[in-house]
């Protein structure tokens, strides 16, 4: 048996991958702050240090183990190299801890008081760089940066985008996006999780703290809550409380004592969410067009489609998220029947979600100047909110959500894990199709932490495919299957935050999967608990229908409950400047060059427009540049010609373009 | 119309010429995310910098993130992200070199090109003027090298002799 020492005490050697896992293992917490069992090794923080007989000190993360050898986990050298990583790390960084964001959550601080690092040796950080803060969702602070690379690595990796990556070199190292822009200038879908494995408050969750409470202490507001289904089986962990534990009757109590005068809940607008997605599916089904149905419920998958796929965003869902139809629900109707103007609600959320933060800024949902929803507060934030007021969480009596919006089935909680939208739209859609009822309501295999779940699904003799992924890295890899014609699916629930919004950036830190899975149990738990299982069962839900609604996918539940996406440039920036004119009237030519319109040929429609000015001899009359997104991707190749733009400009298009639209236009 | 025609400039149709040429540099090593730094070798060599948008459109042909691109190229002090002269003037500032003055040498060549404090390029990019750790030519010490040439034992005198000439060649080339 192959077996090695650690700590003058011999091991056996399973399949441990690196020597951290195997003395992890064996309960010795090595520390780390580029370690992860979710992402690939990196080795660069030099804190799981160990020493081998023979071979010094090593990176335990990025070391197999081997038979024979003597490991030290605690020698003198292992305590001295460690300490002074510490220090070299805290004296490049900003160490303004009492005011920082992640204060008591950071992993550096941690470790510096576990290790007991009392002085810094090399003195402090003179550079200030300044602070990213154009975002709506997510803050960057450079100065608070170890370096570590968790944020790149989970950016590009798990969720497959690569906003951040490294940039200089030496002492100069920086992370940020490219070109040293900030995030709202890139493609960041503000999911968050960048922020969710930082160890200190490099990236942080933007706080709104304070427009919460401002709103609460205005008289003249009537200030409504909307709690979302994740929120209640993650809160109490701020509070003491195992992972997984339904809060909810507590989340409630102490928005009430907190000064919110009306408590609802998310989970009735997510089953009206199922409705209405369901009659969608349905009618593709029967029509089949622009399938697989993807859904539209995750804001950060949404702001990834419109930057990545802008041609499946014909195949996304119109239907509104869940936190938007419940803000469309309460200013558009059900302030008439508390006889308020729209503009006297303040709607506030509590999510789990940092996307959700950019998602009430869309310009779609507002409403003649007044947002659908006034602000987003995160899991996390809440927490501060109750522990900033004084209240004891424990000790809270349960209470229950108001009504009208406060009566949910099971459907509508399990939102809250990956797989529960299309688990409730399933249940949905066997009664829709079959017009019997639903017995057996669990359908397993689209459950669990599984990157793709697949489920072929007997909806009454016809046989529905169904897949549910979560990570957008898992998105994106499955979307590129569909698009080579290697699978085929009526049914696509996306969800950017693995595990679905249990895990998403605004509940408490948690790295451990095991957290996250007892979460998702919770919720299960939760979906069982309910009186009723199905969202077309609540009876809510029916009388939203019988007076203000009519009935899903009416003309009505569009203008409210729907809405329409935009294709975006991944990065904004200038453009390739090709031919300059020299003429005072000149005729402005721009090629789109984006990543649509250049994987269908849109380069040769640049030469060949070249070669066709030339041959006019026009050359010279033609402002001609490449640019990165004319946003038409849908009938891409597209070139604006002054402000028109042109779809379908395909190379062998382009003499007929050239002839109606510039040859004509031009001097000669 | 032909009044409005600018003063003829044979440069303006160098950009198009260039974007071609990304093109071809991009197809002759492959779109291969493994060549990304050969293809920006030859890019820069072809602008004698490296442009955002171009960064961008390679990014984007070879399926990585600009960020990545952008890391890279920030990474080798090879690659510049600003545009520099037509002349980059190398200084050496190794110690050999440091010794025997490359201090005066440089100053002169910033006067003579009549550079601003803190800025590497002329304005016209003409020149562009850096020191450089070693050139590995300590024997002729104190070196500088203007574009692929060496020129040995600098003195600020020499200098504007050796400017002289460039200037005159670039008289005769127009």
């Amino acid at each position: 048996m192959n077996t090695l020492s650690v700590d003058h005490q011999t091991v056996a050697i399973k399949n441990e991958k690196s020597l951290l896992e195997l003395i992890r293992n064996m309960g010795i917490e090595l520390p780390t702050f580029c370690y992860n069992s979710e992402l690939s090794i990196y080795g660069a923080c030099r804190m799981c240090v160990v020493e081998i007989e023979g071979r010094g000190i090593v990176a335990s993360c990025s070391t197999p183990p081997a038979p024979g050898m003597k490991i030290f986990t605690n020698s003198p050298r292992v305590q001295r190299v460690r300490k002074t990583v510490l220090e070299l790390l805290l004296a490049n960084h900003d160490r303004e801890c009492t005011t920082c964001e992640k204060s008591g959550h950071c992993k550096l601080q941690e470790l510096a008081e576990r290790f007991g690092v009392r002085k810094i040796r090399y003195g402090e950080r003179d550079l200030k760089l300044p602070l990213d803060t154009s975002g709506k969702s997510l803050v960057r602070d450079p100065n608070k940066c170890i370096l570590c690379g968790d944020c790149v690595r989970m950016c590009w990796e798990v969720q497959g985008i690569g906003v951040l990556n490294f940039s200089n070199r030496g002492s100069k190292v920086q992370v940020g996006p490219a070109f040293n822009k900030n995030l709202a200038e890139v493609d960041c879908v503000n999911c968050g999780q960048c922020s969710a494995i930082c160890p200190t408050g490099a990236i942080v969750v933007k706080s709104e703290i304070d427009a919460a409470w401002t709103a609460l202490h205005d008289p003249t507001k009537l200030v409504v809550v909307q709690v979302a289904p994740a929120v209640r089986v993650a809160l109490g962990e701020e509070f003491g409380l195992p992972a997984g534990e339904i809060v909810t009757g507590k989340v409630v109590a102490a928005l009430k004592k907190l000064g919110f005068d009306k408590v609802f809940d998310t989970c009735v607008s997510a089953d009206l969410t199922v409705l209405e997605e369901t009659h969608e599916l349905v009618e593709r089904l029967e029509n089949p067009a622009d399938l697989p149905l993807f859904t539209s419920c995750c804001p950060a998958w949404v702001k990834y489609a419109e930057h990545n796929e802008p041609e499946f965003l014909k195949h996304l869902s119109t239907c509104r998220s869940p936190q938007q139809m419940f803000g469309s629900l309460v200013k558009k109707y059900w302030a008439k029947e508390m006889g308020k103007k729209p503009e006297d609600i303040f709607t506030v959320s509590i999510m789990p979600c940092t996307a959700k933060k950019f998602e009430i800024t869309r310009p779609e949902f507002t409403t003649d100047g007044i947002p659908d929803v006034d602000l987003v507060l995160t899991t996390q934030e809440l927490a501060r909110m109750i522990r900033e007021s004084g209240l004891l969480f424990h000790q809270l009596e349960a209470a229950s959500f108001d009504t009208p919006f406060g009566f949910t089935s099971g459907a509508g909680v399990i939102f809250g894990a990956s797989g529960g939208v299309a688990e409730a739209a399933l249940r949905a859609a066997y009664e829709m199709i079959s017009g019997k009822v639903l017995e057996q309501v669990n359908f397993e295999e689209v459950r669990g932490f599984q990157g793709l779940k697949e489920a072929a699904v007997n909806l009454d003799g016809n046989e529905i495919k169904v897949a549910v992924v979560h990570g957008l890295g898992n998105a994106k890899k499955l979307i590129g299957k569909i698009k080579t014609g290697k699978s085929f699916y009526h049914f696509v629930e996306v969800m950017a935050c693995p595990g679905g919004c249990i895990g998403g950036a605004g509940q408490p830190v948690a790295v451990e999967k095991a957290v996250k899975e007892a979460r998702a149990k919770g919720i299960y738990h939760a979906d069982i608990l309910s009186q009723l299982r199905k969202s077309q069962d609540n009876p809510i839900i029916a009388k939203l229908y019988e007076k203000w609604l009519e009935q899903p996918n009416s003309h009505e539940a569009h203008a409210t409950m729907h809405t329409k996406y935009i294709t975006r440039g991944r990065i904004t920036g200038e453009d390739i400047q090709l031919l300059t004119s020299k003429h005072q009237q000149k005729l402005d030519v721009a090629v789109c060059v984006g990543t649509c319109c250049y994987l269908k040929g849109s380069y040769d429609t640049l030469q060949e427009l070249m070669r066709r000015a030339d041959q006019a001899g026009i050359g010279d009359q033609i402002n001609l540049h490449a640019t990165f997104c004319l946003e038409g991707c849908s009938q891409s190749p597209s070139v604006r010609i002054n402000e028109e733009i042109v779809g379908g400009v395909s190379p062998e298009q382009v003499d007929s373009v050239f002839t109606s639209k510039i040859l004509n236009r031009s001097q000669r | 119309m032909d009044t409005d025609i600018l003063t003829e400039e044979p440069q303006a149709m160098i950009p198009r010429r260039r974007f071609e040429k990304v093109n071809e540099i991009i197809e002759r090593n492959g779109k291969l995310q493994a060549v990304l730094i050969p293809i920006l070798q030859e890019v820069q060599a072809e602008y004698r910098y490296l442009p955002e948008e171009i960064l961008t459109y390679i990014a984007m042909v070879l399926n990585l993130s600009p960020a990545t691109v952008y890391g890279v190229a920030t990474f080798y002090a090879q690659f510049s992200l600003e545009p520099k002269g037509k002349y980059v003037i190398k200084i050496c500032d190794g110690t050999a070199c440091h010794v025997r003055g490359s201090d005066p040498v440089k100053d002169a060549i910033r006067k003579r090109v009549g550079l601003k404090e803190g800025c590497p390029t002329t304005t016209d990019l003409k020149y562009t003027v850096e020191t450089i750790s070693c050139l590995g030519a300590c024997g002729l010490a104190p070196v500088i090298m203007i574009n692929e040439k060496i020129y040995g034992q600098m003195t600020p005198q020499a200098i504007n002799i050796i400017i002289d000439k460039l200037e005159t060649e670039e008289g005769d080339a127009k």
